[in-house]
């Protein structure tokens, strides 16, 4: 590996609080469950499309919330977030993903 | 201590903040009743009815809701449109206006007020123009300067309550998408800007649910559709990216998107067509750039670029290589016709006809943008101005909007609306900047150095005592007079609120002669100024509904479909929702051909009656003859070998229709159905065309296959019924020329018996 890369995975680690980690895990698992939605589509069908639409959106919106929970609630982020509190955050993280969740059950069909 | 022009009003913190909310809640009802009010001449002149034409379908649908069920609605199939195709309602319509009134009309009735459905249609744009005031004072207060907000927001609703650029399209009766469309643009906007500045994701999901609402009720969401996109853009390209942003734009994009699917008539429009590709690629921007700054936060700088320069070539080359494999390989479609037609003004007129014979979708000429803005449109660019020396992240919002809106609008009269509210923000935060500078009582200390220096240099040996006592003096006597005294103050603000009276002035005296005019109801003024109502069309379309069998085919041209579904409630060939091109051309070639050539095919589409609006007795203008040649325009496209527009001219290239005429036009069904037995009226005089100007030649017009059903009482509309085939097998001409010559004859020969007999 280069050094660069090296470099920010051992920064990573080291900087990184375990609820941000947690966070970015689950980040990771949507990712790996959207690629393999997508390679499901591309290699086999793309027949109920509004399904592997839903499937995907899901994922997609679900990554997208994370990240923003991630950033709202990273301490080195409180001068950007000034009127949001953790709790607060995750309440709003709450109510959108509900929200899509909805959303991607009424579409599912 | 700063020094006064006039004394401040004595009151404590508290006592203010009540008067001022107080002031604010009662300027607001205000606001919103005038609003309402200016809306009603129409239903206060006339009645209360729905006017245009595509209200009338939006209302035959929201009855169908109300009566029905919403099941029913969502699933409707429509075969008395399109006659022969028949028309999916509810995969082809915008359902949010419906389902608005249906449910306003339903807790109206769960609250024991039985109002009819037609009255909570008719008077559902004046509502919603007052809730359209408010949602403009919540977005001009966040737009407007730190001192100036409540004031900015109060103009703002002020001017969007009463210009009559957006009362054009919201009187009482125009019951159409932009009545509520305007309203919640004006609020998604406002949600957006609050999304951005706190950077939360309730706010974005809200905001995603009021863009779903927008999909939902008009076809103009695109603009916010790349609005928004584009703002996120340009904030990034003014390296203004923060958190804040990344959470405003994804969390509504995920939402936003997948909500705006779920509407039927758009399904999987936002992954395959080219207008909803900017805010996919500024998501994926977003992303990249996200997790950037991810990356950066965690190895030195000098290591950081060498990542960076990897992951931005890589990137960048997938998103626009993505991009553009998709739109050249056909997996995502081009522009369509009407938005293309936006940025190339040429390719509407040659390509489609169809789009392009709507009087809406002209350019706008200057006078109508005094016209529907008054004083607002000078200053616009004033508020713009404004904006770009703060330059906050929701100005920067205002600076695209206007510009893109002024561009729009710039091309097609329709757009004047989308114009209107921003110039009504952007105009308040001028005029409220105005207001505050020349209203506030505190006289800067630092100008009056200015001044004493001034004098300094005139007056370089006086002594100091002199110079301060001298100040003292200024300090008093500004008080009346000078730069900062009561008088120069006094003057900007009477010239100010004297504008502002007369565009009060301007927008009723516009609302009341030029847009509170229903269309089915024809009105003129007798010499004695007293008032002549017209009511051709309601009286054929109730002959129609009373007179004819129930499943009677109507054809007519496009315009008058949705009116003759609503008022006749009869089938009809095609109707103001233009979707099948080649059937509207079917009915163009029908008018334009002659009666032989017409009249097989009038028979294969099932037509029973042909119905046309003739303005020639009356001189009213928009008739179908002065519409014959969009008609041959758009059939010449599908059929070009058997209809020719030049043909349609005489000899010179004119389009004339008195003796002149060319035969083709003379001979063609359009031509015989709106001058048959006219002449007659004259009595032998000379027959005046009071449209056209032109005399009409008194032989008389022949028609074989059609037959005079109904003529209203000013001609405007006549009905005609198509004959059945003749029952010998006999071709209509010769049999309708057999037995116009036997019954000549007939008489002859019993004359002729007679005599004999007599004989």
């Amino acid at each position: 590996m280069p050094q660069p890369a090296t470099n920010l995975w051992n920064n990573y680690n080291l900087n990184t609080s375990p609820k941000l980690k947690l966070l970015d895990g689950f980040q990771l698992f949507l990712m790996l469950s959207g690629i393999a939605q997508f390679l499901y589509c591309l290699v086999i069908t793309t027949f109920p499309f509004n399904a592997f639409i839903s499937g995907f959106a899901a994922t997609v919106g679900q990554f997208v919330l994370t990240a923003a929970l991630r950033a709202q609630v990273n301490p080195k982020n409180k001068s950007i977030f000034p009127t949001i509190s953790p709790e607060r955050a995750f309440a709003d993280y709450v109510f959108g993903s509900a929200l899509l969740h909805f959303f991607v059950y009424n579409y599912l069909g | 201590m700063p020094s006064y022009a006039y004394p401040p009003p004595r009151l404590d913190k508290d006592t203010s903040t009540t008067i001022s909310s107080f002031l604010r809640t009662v300027i607001l009802i205000c606001i919103a009743g005038a609003a309402v009010a200016s809306r009603e001449f129409a239903v206060v002149r006339f009645e209360s009815i729905i006017h245009e034409f595509d209200p009338w379908f939006n209302y035959r649908a929201t009855m169908t809701l109300t009566k029905d069920g919403f099941y029913e609605f969502w699933n409707w199939f429509d075969p008395t449109a399109w006659y022969p195709l028949g028309r999916v309602v509810g995969g082809t319509l915008y359902p949010g206006l419906m389902i608005t009134s249906g449910l306003i009309w339903k807790a109206l009735h769960s609250l024991s007020i039985p109002v009819d459905i037609r009255e909570v249609c008719v008077q559902l744009a004046p509502v919603f123009s007052g809730l359209t005031a408010f949602a403009t004072y919540l977005f001009a207060r966040e737009v407007g300067k730190d001192g100036s907000r409540e004031s900015t927001g109060l103009w703002a609703a002020l001017f969007i309550g009463i210009a009559p650029g957006y009362i054009s399209r919201s009187v009482a009766g125009s019951y159409d998408n932009e009545a509520i469309a305007i309203f919640i643009l004006m609020f998604t906007f406002y949600l957006w800007i609050k999304t951005v500045k706190t950077g939360s994701i309730t706010w974005a999901a809200v905001t995603a649910l009021f863009y779903y609402y927008m999909v939902a009720a008009w076809g103009g969401y695109a603009f916010i559709t790349n609005m928004l996109p584009l703002h996120v853009f340009v904030l990034l390209l003014m390296g203004r990216y923060t958190s804040r942003l990344y959470v405003a734009y994804s969390s509504f994009y995920a939402i936003g998107t997948l909500s705006s699917m779920t509407v039927p008539f758009v399904g999987f429009l936002p992954l395959l067509t080219s207008e909803h590709m900017a805010p996919l690629g500024v998501f994926g921007l977003l992303q990249l750039i996200a997790f950037v700054q991810l990356v950066r936060s965690h190895v030195p700088e000098a290591q950081f670029k060498v990542l960076f320069r990897a992951a931005l070539g890589v990137g960048l080359t997938m998103i626009f290589g993505g991009v553009w494999f998709m739109t050249r390989s056909g997996k995502i479609q081009p522009w369509t016709g009407r938005f293309y037609s936006l940025w190339d003004t040429g390719y509407a007129r040659i390509h489609l006809p169809l789009v392009s014979s709507v009087s809406e979708h002209q350019p706008t000429a200057w006078p109508s943008f005094f016209f529907d803005l008054n004083f607002l449109i000078y200053f616009f660019p004033a508020g713009v101005f404004i904006c770009f020396r703060e330059l906050r992240d929701e100005h920067v919002f205002v600076i695209i909007y206007s510009v893109l809106a002024s561009y729009f609008a710039g091309v097609m009269v329709r757009l004047m609306l989308t114009l209107t509210p921003v110039v009504c923000v952007s105009a308040a935060v001028a005029i409220s900047s105005i207001f505050e500078t020349y209203l506030d009582p505190v006289q800067p200390d630092t100008t009056e150095d200015a001044v004493a220096a001034l004098t300094e240099d005139d007056k370089t040996k006086s002594s100091k005592e002199s110079k301060a006592s001298k100040r003292s003096n200024r300090k008093l006597s500004s008080t009346k007079s000078g730069v900062w005294g009561i008088d120069v103050r006094a003057m900007p603000i009477i010239a100010f609120t004297f504008l502002a009276s007369l565009f009060v002035l301007h927008c009723t005296w516009v609302t009341s002669t030029a847009y509170s005019s229903p269309s089915v109801v024809l009105s003129s003024r007798n010499a004695d100024g007293s008032n002549n109502i017209i009511d051709d069309f309601r009286e054929a379309y109730y002959w129609l509904r009373q007179n004819t069998k129930e499943d009677a085919k109507i054809m007519s041209w496009w315009d008058y479909g949705y009116q003759i579904a609503g008022f006749s409630n009869r089938t009809t060939l095609v109707d103001n929702n233009t979707w099948n091109n080649t059937h509207i051309a079917t009915v163009g070639k029908m008018m334009s051909l002659n009666e032989e050539a017409a009249y097989p095919l009038l028979r294969q589409h099932d037509v029973d009656y042909v119905l046309i609006i003739f303005g020639g007795l009356l001189g009213f203008g928009g008739d179908d003859i002065n519409k014959f040649l969009w008609m041959v325009r758009i059939s010449e496209g599908i059929w070009p070998q058997e209809i020719n527009e030049q043909k349609y001219f005489t000899n010179r290239g004119e389009y004339k229709v008195d003796a002149e005429a060319s035969e083709v036009m003379k001979n063609c069904l359009m031509y015989k159905m709106s001058y048959y037995r006219f002449a007659e009226v004259f009595g032998g005089g000379q027959a005046h065309d009071r449209v056209r100007g032109q005399v009409i030649p008194n032989t008389p017009i022949q028609l074989d296959t059609l037959e005079e059903a109904f003529t209203s009482e000013n001609w405007i509309v006549r009905i005609y019924a198509v004959k059945k085939e003749d029952s010998l097998g006999r071709d209509l001409k010769s049999a309708n020329a057999f037995a116009n010559g036997k019954r000549k004859k007939r008489v002859k020969a019993a004359k002729k018996n007679s005599l004999r007999r007599g004989a």
